[in-house]
């Protein structure tokens, strides 16, 4: 990672600000020009919102840059739009597309805070001369001796931490989150007291890049060809009939199965993509007591999870409450065991689960496929395996 | 990188800063009372004013004042040429070059875009090619010079050959005045079309020159206006501050002096970075222009990174979003797509001085 600029001596320190549209980034801008930086307003173009939207004749940017650049000028400050339409369609909704297609969910808001967010973007900041780049997520960033831990925001209703698992140590020291501490009402606000247009603006719903929800026609646009229908099979092992194709389904679904005449609803409980089958059962077969995760990031101090068991509160949906886990090294390198108490349902694989210890992030990482429904945590497994073994 | 307080602008040929004359002039015209069809005396007072200003604009031009019809900018004017000229059935196809500016090239099928060689100017033979055995009348539409490179075209051999074949000329000359002592009339075209704005006059005001009794349906179909090209009530103001710039065009030349400054400030680009490329340099330019690739650099960055140390310049053609997608003019050069998108464009004018160049070269060459 290229140094971090240092503004001239006697000129303000330089910031950037990503900038969306949005009320969050929009007052995260106006609070750093009222604190006296020299701040620099930056918008991602991330892909063409006239072909998105199927409105050819429109702007490729659509209204929120056009808020962006109305907020810039009224807080007066520079504002550019940068374009990342290539990378985000390489780093963001290609792999979105073939995640879907090996039976996961994704969460393509983590994979581009990854990429063009926090890789290329913070690398423009610092090209523009910013000392860091400001972001209106909400989410506290604390800094002790230079150490910077990453802690849920201050409201709890919009924290944002379960999409920020994967920032790095690096990135967080030059990043900063103005908004970890004001709660959502607070912010709109000071919208308003900052006379921003856009104070009243609805928040942002679902996959920027999705029209109106319908993401298997992305997956399609991706993936030309004919539909990858299967077979839906039973957990008792009876075959339910034709599937859509696996990229229509995500564990813990219920609606929109077309399966009927059960006497128990029936849920996806696992999607096979080596034989694009479609498990469905009772709700009972959800229960999942441990995951396996990869790619973690692991920002609780140290270089990587500590050895043995650790107790952490893990978190496997961004919808979803911590929940009290163990978690140990997994089976490969940056991999980790994660064990529920307590039985999750519904968890699935391509969504993160990101860990905690009360308020701090202590990283996370991706779930899976597979996992453990018994309530025995693996160590004890492999004692009682090892056990029958030497019977 | 060091910040200059004073902010320097290089971008001539996006717009120029308004004659101070012409800024008086149009605040006059703003305060003076009358629509210009009207037949009292205020409305008498504004025709005169118009008409005036339609003699200074045809000075500068060197055609006829009765030629000229006020619009609301090149964009415009270009429009009502080509579709004008379509729509009245006056011809039954259009050619243009490839590095026509969008308001041009956009109602041209890209299968009748006539390519133009490494060093930016049309090809000839091509056009010859082309043109052979195609059906007259047709209209074939190619700029003056270019506003991203400041390649000059060939409109004299273009128009003698279009003329050849039966065909009409438009010359999109919206960046000719005041950066060429070219005779606009020497050129042979039927139509040219002008702006204020880029020569020290308002935006919002241009208009087109008919040297062809072809017919032509106008766009905007009212009250008869200029001449029943153009209805509306005139943009007054616009049209009198454009003969107010076009007069001190013509009255002050400085064609060579800018000229030497662009020599200067290219000569400088290519000590400063070796590996450098400056486009169209071979072959006849307008006086102002100069494009320049840094290979490895996207324009994006250069332009942030000088308008953020306090220069204005431009690249490519920006989406309204701000997006810069590449330049559509040095891709049909042949230039790469990677080389087109590490180019910026440089154009000074009358307020450039070699000091502010100086500036401009250092930083660049940090870039």
């Amino acid at each position: 990672m290229s140094t971090t600029p240092k503004s001239p001596e006697g000129a303000k320190p330089r910031i950037a600000v990503a900038m969306s549209g949005g009320v969050d980034s929009s007052v995260c801008a106006a609070l750093l020009v009222k604190q006296g930086y020299d701040v620099v307003g930056l918008t991602m173009q991330l892909y063409d919102h006239g072909a998105a939207t199927a409105k050819g004749k429109t702007c490729c940017a659509g209204q929120d840059i056009h808020d962006a650049k109305r907020v810039a000028n009224k807080v007066g400050i520079p504002h550019y739009v940068l374009d990342y339409e290539k990378r985000f369609e390489k780093d963001v909704i290609i792999p979105f597309a073939e995640s879907y297609r090996r039976g996961e969910t994704p969460v393509p808001c983590i994979l581009c805070n990854q990429t063009v967010k926090f890789r290329d973007l913070i690398e423009a900041a610092k090209d523009f001369g910013a000392e860091a780049l400001a972001t209106g997520h909400y989410i506290r960033r604390e800094e002790v001796d230079g150490n910077v831990s990453l802690h849920r925001a201050v409201d709890q209703s919009k924290d944002q931490s379960y999409f920020l698992f994967a920032t790095t140590s690096e990135q967080l020291a030059y990043l900063r989150f103005p908004l970890g501490e004001v709660s959502k009402p607070e912010t709109r606000s000071l919208a308003q007291k900052f006379d921003l247009d856009i104070a009243g603006k609805a928040d942002s719903q679902d996959i920027c890049f999705v029209p109106k929800g319908s993401y298997t026609k992305v997956i399609e646009k991706f993936h030309t060809g004919e539909k990858n229908k299967g077979r839906f099979v039973h957990v008792d092992g009876h075959d339910m009939g034709e599937h859509e194709g696996i990229e229509h389904y995500t564990v813990g679904q219920r609606r929109g199965l077309g399966l009927g005449g059960e006497a128990e609803p029936l849920y996806v409980v696992e999607i096979r993509p080596t034989d694009n089958v479609v498990v469905v059962g009772p709700k009972a077969n959800l229960a999942k007591h441990e995951i396996n995760v990869r790619d973690v990031n692991w920002l609780g101090g140290g270089r990587f999870i500590p050895d043995g068991e650790t107790r952490i509160e893990a978190r496997v949906r961004n919808t979803h409450e911590p929940v009290p886990a163990l978690i140990s090294q997994g089976a490969r390198t940056n991999q980790a065991r994660v064990f529920f108490e307590e039985a999750l349902f519904g968890v699935s694989p391509g969504q993160a689960c990101v860990f905690y210890s009360g308020e701090q992030v202590l990283g996370g990482g991706w779930i899976m496929p597979g996992g453990v429904n018994t309530n025995v945590p693996h160590n004890k497994r492999n004692a009682e395996a090892s056990a029958a073994k030497a019977l | 990188m060091a910040t200059t307080k004073k902010r320097i602008y290089l971008d001539y040929n996006a717009t120029t800063p308004l004659f101070p004359k012409v800024a008086t002039v149009l605040s006059q015209a703003f305060g003076s009372l009358g629509n210009a069809s009207s037949i009292h005396k205020e409305g008498r007072s504004v025709r005169g004013a118009i008409e005036d200003a339609r003699e200074s604009v045809s000075k500068l031009i060197g055609v006829p004042a009765s030629t000229i019809i006020f619009s609301s900018g090149g964009t415009e004017a270009n429009t009502t040429v080509v579709r004008g000229l379509i729509n009245s059935g006056a011809v039954n196809d259009i050619f243009c070059s490839a590095i026509e500016h969008p308001s041009v090239r956009d109602h041209v099928n890209p299968e009748r875009h006539i390519p133009v060689d490494n060093r930016g100017r049309i090809d000839l033979q091509q056009l010859h090619d082309v043109l052979r055995g195609k059906k007259a009348p047709f209209l074939m539409c190619v700029m003056l010079a270019n506003n991203e490179t400041g390649v000059l075209q060939p409109i004299r051999d273009v128009s003698t050959l279009v003329h050849e074949f039966g065909g009409l000329v438009l010359c999109d000359c919206v960046q000719g005045p005041g950066k060429t002592d070219l005779d606009f009339t020497s050129l042979g075209a039927d139509f040219l079309t002008f702006s204020a704005h880029k020569i020290g006059g308002p935006q919002g005001v241009g208009c087109f020159v008919m040297n062809s009794e072809a017919d032509l349906e106008p766009l905007l179909i009212g009250g008869g206006q200029e001449n029943k090209r153009r209805s509306g009530t005139e943009n007054a103001p616009g049209i009198i501050g454009f003969g107010a710039a076009a007069r001190i065009t013509a009255e002050t030349s400085n064609v060579e002096k800018i000229s030497g400054l662009r020599d200067q400030l290219e000569a400088a680009l290519l000590r400063a970075k070796s590996d450098a490329i400056i486009f169209g340099r071979e072959v006849d330019r307008i006086s102002n222009t100069t494009n320049v690739a840094i290979p490895g650099v996207s324009s994006e960055r250069q332009l942030i990174k000088l308008d953020l140390a306090g220069f204005a310049v431009s690249a490519g053609s920006a989406c309204s979003s701000g997006k810069i997608s590449s330049s559509h003019v040095l891709l049909a050069m042949g230039v790469s797509e990677e080389i087109a998108g590490s180019a910026i464009r440089i154009s000074i004018g009358r307020e450039t001085s070699w000091p502010d160049l100086e500036k401009f070269v250092e930083i660049w060459a940090t870039l």
